[in-house]
């Protein structure tokens, strides 16, 4: 059925940190590796190497600058991935029953056996979270890579999500953010954790932490060197006026 | 939003084929015999015509059969349901007229009822997107089905009806235009509070998450529509509305007025659905700096 459970026994889910993220990338690249080798069907790549490329990702990382009122600007870096809503609108609108949110962990997943790529659910994210696989015709969407976590023939250390084990300078984190005394709950609360869009009425899983407060240089901003050119090229430029 | 060809050609002939069976079940026009059989060949065809021209944008028909499976939460599987409940129902009417020159009013009365209900949960599919404030709106329910009124007026020959019909229509699309526009003005939404950095400073889009065009690109974002929102609408309430209005109210009713009422009716209505996808912002371009 696609009506939400009323609440989930655990909430597990993604705390990214947008002060730390250098925006390399490698937690696309881990995850489409991951993502095509394993659950459902794998994340296509359309005309690869012709002149209209595209393809299929579960999470993509933007580029942002951001420029205070008194300041320099500064570049934030922000991947954006499902983010298990509690209230998740995808689910709800669902036709089939294809999408579903999992009452043990509070995991949003797409059955690829009943959906019919009626897209509904990519219409009703706001974070632009599902696409769907033009070659296989079905809904793929992170999940949180639940074919690791549980997964007992890996090393403990690799039952996290592709993208967290892989994030060289540890944006990422993964854990339950339902229990109040998980590292990530701790995370959240020291670091001011916010939702994305919280105007939807969404209630994401995932939390940001926001950039920390850049140093400020006390110095006076540049000033030009000279207004107007002296000697040689003072005479070039009026010279050159004349002509 | 774009307007994928399959989706305007399904939402405008699917709601004239269930505006015309909504109309046949109340026994208008009175019709039976050969010319009840014209009449429903041509409402289960647009009916029906509609609703094959929705599945080809689906990605998986051959899941389709799940569809018909939650109508306790989507608004999609109780359309699914509802096509088929009333397709259904109206094929003992049909054949009551069509054979028995009888009218069987109580089952017709629940036919139509039931394409009523079948626009009326078209039209929630949309409406109830909170990622789309220009169709989050009660007027949007309130368009498709005068659409499908108007058109099934149209249809079985009720020149004057159709005419106020229409008039209504028009006026009711205008208020859509006008409320959807304020709606997407007073919405606070901005880049800085969808990335959540609107505290730091000004947002701009420094280096896109990806080079190539995408999925949620090719379907949430489409500008085109809102360049030409309002040359567009003026043309859409000329034909949709004002022409065929004027033809139907004032000139005398006959065969050829009120097919020339219905083409111009017809290509109004489908720029007009061309529009109601072009021009709607979805929330997820403001990641894009769209």
């Amino acid at each position: 059925m696609t009506c939400l459970p009323s609440t989930t026994q655990k909430k597990l889910g993604l705390v990214i940190d947008l002060d730390t993220c250098v925006g390399c990338h490698g937690c696309v690249t881990a995850c489409k590796g991951w993502n095509t080798q394993n659950y459902g069907a794998p994340l296509s790549d359309m005309d690869p190497y012709g002149a209209d490329p595209s393809g299929t990702f579960l999470n993509r990382v933007f580029s942002y600058e951001v420029t205070p009122e008194d300041g320099a600007a500064q570049t934030v870096h922000f991947p954006k991935s499902c983010l298990h809503c509690e209230d998740a609108p995808c689910v709800t609108v669902c036709p089939t029953g294809a999408s579903y949110k999992r009452e043990e962990d509070g995991i949003v997943l797409v059955d690829e056996d009943k959906c019919i790529g009626c897209g509904l659910c990519a219409w009703s994210c706001a974070y632009g979270a599902r696409e769907l696989d033009q070659d296989a015709g079905v809904m793929k969407k992170c999940t949180l890579c639940v074919d690791r976590i549980y997964n007992e023939n890996l090393p403990e250390e690799d039952r996290v999500p592709a993208c967290v084990r892989t994030c060289p300078s540890g944006a990422r984190h993964f854990g339950d953010l339902g229990d109040p005394n998980s590292d990530v709950s701790k995370l959240v609360e020291e670091r001011g954790g916010f939702d994305l869009m919280p105007e939807q009425g969404t209630k994401p899983v995932n939390k940001y932490l926001p950039p920390r407060l850049k140093d400020r240089l006390d110095t006076a901003p540049m000033i030009p060197v000279a207004e107007e050119p002296k000697g040689f090229l003072g005479w070039l430029d009026k010279a050159l006026e004349k002509l | 939003m774009h307007p994928a060809p399959s989706v305007i050609i399904f939402t405008t002939l699917s709601g004239l084929g269930f505006g015309l069976l909504a109309f046949l079940g109340l026994d208008i026009p009175h019709v039976r015999g050969g010319s009840a059989f014209a009449f429903f060949v041509i409402a289960y065809g647009l009916a029906v015509g509609g609703l094959l021209a929705s599945t080809f944008h689906l990605g998986n028909k051959k899941n389709a059969i799940y569809a018909f499976s939650q109508w306790r939460s989507s608004w999609l599987s109780r359309e699914g349901i509802a096509a088929v409940f009333t397709l259904l129902v109206f094929a003992p009417v049909a054949l009551g007229k069509i054979f028995l020159g009888a009218q069987m009013p109580v089952l017709g009365l629940i036919g139509s009822l039931g394409a009523v209900a079948t626009v009326f949960t078209t039209s929630m599919i949309y409406a109830q997107m909170r990622t789309i404030p220009r169709w989050r709106q009660p007027i949007v329910p309130a368009m498709f089905l005068f659409h499908m009124l108007a058109g099934g007026a149209l249809l079985s020959g009720e020149s004057r009806l159709a005419g106020v019909l229409i008039l209504v229509l028009t006026a009711i699309m205008f208020w859509m235009w006008r409320d959807g526009d304020a709606r997407e003005a007073a919405s606070a939404d901005t880049m800085e509070s969808a990335t959540g950095l609107g505290a730091i400073g000004k947002v701009r889009m420094y280096e896109s998450a990806h080079t190539a065009r995408n999925y949620v690109m090719d379907e949430m974002i489409h500008r085109v529509g809102r360049k030409h929102a309002e040359k567009l609408r003026k043309i859409t309430l000329l034909l949709i509305g004002v022409l065929p209005a004027a033809i139907l109210l004032i000139l005398p009713p006959m065969h050829v007025t009120a097919l020339i009422a219905l083409v111009l009716h017809l290509v109004g209505a489908a720029i007009g659905r061309w529009l109601f996808f072009a021009e709607a912002r979805h929330v997820v371009g403001l990641y894009y700096g769209k």
